[in-house]
C-alpha cells in the first residue's frame, strides 16, 4: 500500500509551473518555428496538450502534439511476467528537421525517456530532441536531464511521485507517497 | 501462485488454440494488434521488443504466407528467425518431429512456430519443450492465427464483433482455419454459419452453436461476412464432391453472386486462393474484399502474440 506523505503540487501550482514552462520552450527555442510537442503516455500526453493550448495563448501558433507510447521499446520487458498493456503512437507529422519536445510527468530513472528517445529517433531524424517535466525527483541512472522542469523534488528511493490530472485522475495535484511498511 | 479470472495470454506460455482461449484473451491480441499495426505503416519497421530471442519457424507442410508473415513478425519485433522446412516427404517413418524441436530448443531458440500435418502437434510439444509454442497450423485442428487475423481485420472494418454473422464456406471437414475462426467468433459473440456440401461438413457442429446450410445463395442473403476457404486440391481425389466445376458452381464466389449480395458484404479468403475455384478473380478482387488487409493484418497479428507470449523469467517459474 502507498500512503500519502506530502502534497508537492497543488492546481494552482500546476497551472502556474505548466505556464512558465510554456514561456521558456518558446523562448528557448526562439519562437515556435518547426517546434513539435510529443507527450509520453500517459500523463504526458495531457501535459503536451495543456503546453500547446498555452503556447497558441502566448503566440497565436497551433503546435502539432504527438503521442509516444514507449512500451515496445522499455528496457524491462524480460524481467516482468505480464507484458504491459501497449497502445498506439500517434505522431500527426514528419519528424525529420523538427524541434521535439518531449513532455513527461516525472523523471526519475531516465530509462522512460531513454525509450522514448530511441522511439522518436525511429520516426524519424528530428533536428534536437528537448525534454520537458512536471517534476524531477532525482535519481537518474541514466546521463539525461530535462531542458524545462516544472518543479524540483528531492525524494528518497522509498517515495513515489504520483502526479494526477484531471484528464486522467479527475484532479489536478502532485503527491509525494511512501511505500508503507510491509510487502508492498 | 494462484490465477484469477483476469488471466491473460501474457500468462501463458504457448498459443495452441482459440479452444482454450477466453474472450478476454483473445480482445487482448486484439488490442495489442493495433499499435503493432501502426509499426507496420512506418518507414523504419524495427523495434528492439524481442531483441536477443530467437524465433524457430518448424514446418512440416509447406507454406509461403504464414511462415514469412511470423518471419516478418518476428524480425520487426527485433527477434533474430530461422526457419525450418522439412519436407513430408523426407521424413523418414517414425522420425519424431518433438525430437526435432527439442535440438531446436537446445540451439537457443525462445520461441518454436510449429506446423505439422497432426492434430495435436502443437499440444504435444507445448508439453515436451520449455520454450514457447505458436501453433501454426496442426492439422484439421486449429491455425489459430490466422482466425485471430481474421477476426482483426473484421473488427477493424466493422467495429465489432458482437452479433455479426459470418458464414465459411468450403472444405469445413478439412479446414483448421473454419475450426479456430469458429471457436474464436461464437466466443466473441459472433453467429457461425457453415456451407458447404454434406460431405465435407463434420458431424457436431451444431453442438458448438454452428449453423449448417447447403446452399450458398441462401448464405449469402442472410449473412454480414462470408469467409471462403482455399479447395485443397489434393484432397479432390477423395470423391468428396464430384468435380472442381461443379463445386465452383455451387459453392464458388464469383461476380454474378457478389452482384445480388448486399453492397456492405465483407468477402474473405485466407489465401492462398484457388481462383475460379472457391473464389473468382473478380470475386477476390471486388471492393468488398477484404484479402488484402487479412494478408498485412497477418503480421500484425503475429507481432502482439508474440509480444504478449514473451514475459520474463517469472512465467518460466510459474507456469512450468
Amino acid at each position: 500500500m502507498h500512503r500519502i506523505k506530502a502534497q508537492l503540487m497543488d492546481d494552482d501550482a500546476i497551472r502556474r509551473a505548466l505556464y512558465r514552462l510554456s514561456h521558456e520552450i518558446t523562448e528557448k527555442n526562439k519562437g515556435v518555428d518547426d517546434l513539435v510537442l510529443i507527450g509520453i503516455r500517459t500523463r504526458g500526453v495531457p501535459l503536451a496538450q495543456r503546453l500547446a493550448a498555452l503556447i497558441k495563448k502566448n503566440e497565436g501558433v497551433d503546435l502539432p502534439v504527438g503521442v509516444l507510447d514507449i512500451t515496445f521499446y522499455r528496457d524491462d520487458l524480460s524481467l516482468i511476467s505480464q507484458q504491459p498493456v501497449v497502445h498506439k503512437t500517434e505522431i500527426p507529422i514528419r519528424l525529420t528537421g523538427k524541434k521535439v519536445v518531449l513532455v513527461d510527468d516525472v523523471l526519475f530513472t531516465g530509462r522512460t525517456v531513454r525509450a522514448a528517445m530511441d522511439a522518436v529517433m525511429d520516426l524519424g531524424r528530428p533536428r534536437l530532441i528537448q525534454l520537458a517535466v512536471l517534476v524531477d525527483r532525482g535519481h537518474r541512472e541514466l546521463p539525461i536531464r530535462a531542458d524545462f522542469i516544472g518543479k524540483n523534488a528531492p525524494t528518497s528511493q522509498r517515495e513515489t511521485v504520483s502526479v494526477k490530472l484531471k484528464e486522467t485522475d479527475g484532479e489536478d495535484r502532485v503527491v509525494i507517497e511512501e511505500v508503507a511498511d510491509g510487502k508492498d | 501462485m494462484s490465477f484469477t479470472q483476469t488471466r491473460t495470454l501474457g500468462a501463458r506460455r504457448h498459443l495452441l488454440g482459440l479452444e482454450d482461449l477466453s474472450a478476454a484473451e483473445i480482445n487482448e491480441v486484439l488490442e495489442t494488434a493495433i499499435p503493432c499495426k501502426e509499426i507496420i505503416q512506418r518507414e523504419i519497421k524495427k523495434l528492439p521488443t524481442l531483441r536477443g530471442r530467437t524465433v524457430v519457424t518448424l514446418f512440416f507442410e509447406p507454406s509461403t504466407r504464414t511462415r514469412i508473415s511470423f518471419e516478418l513478425a518476428a524480425k520487426w519485433l527485433g527477434a533474430d528467425t530461422v526457419n525450418v522446412t522439412v519436407s513430408t516427404s523426407s521424413v523418414q517413418k517414425g522420425e519424431n518431429f518433438v525430437d526435432t524441436a527439442r535440438t531446436i530448443e537446445a540451439l537457443g531458440a525462445d520461441f518454436i512456430i510449429l506446423r505439422h500435418s497432426m492434430a495435436g502437434a502443437a499440444h504435444l510439444l507445448a508439453e515436451n519443450v520449455k520454450c514457447r509454442v505458436i501453433n501454426a497450423g496442426d492439422g484439421a485442428r486449429e491455425h489459430p492465427t490466422q482466425a485471430l487475423l481474421d477476426i482483426f481485420t473484421l473488427k477493424e472494418k466493422l467495429g465489432r464483433i458482437q452479433g455479426l454473422k459470418v458464414a465459411i464456406v468450403g472444405d469445413i471437414l478439412h479446414s483448421r482455419v473454419a475450426m479456430s475462426n469458429i471457436y474464436g467468433l461464437t466466443k466473441l459473440g459472433a453467429k457461425v454459419m457453415v456451407v458447404g456440401p454434406p460431405t465435407l461438413i463434420p458431424k457436431g457442429l451444431t453442438e458448438l452453436g454452428v449453423e449448417v446450410e447447403h446452399n450458398l445463395d441462401r448464405a449469402l442473403n442472410e449473412v454480414d461476412v462470408v469467409n471462403m476457404l482455399r479447395i485443397q486440391l489434393e484432397r479432390q481425389q477423395k470423391g468428396l464432391f464430384p468435380s472442381l466445376r461443379e463445386y465452383a458452381r455451387l459453392y464458388g464466389l464469383n461476380a454474378e453472386r457478389l452482384n445480388k449480395a448486399r453492397k456492405d458484404l465483407i468477402v474473405m479468403h485466407p489465401g492462398p486462393t484457388n481462383l475460379g475455384v472457391e473464389i473468382t478473380e473478380e470475386a477476390a478482387t471486388d471492393s468488398r474484399s477484404v484479402i488484402t488487409a487479412q494478408v498485412t493484418n497477418g503480421v500484425a497479428v503475429r507481432m502482439a502474440i508474440f509480444y504478449l507470449l514473451n514475459g520474463g523469467r517469472a512465467n518460466d517459474e510459474f507456469l512450468s
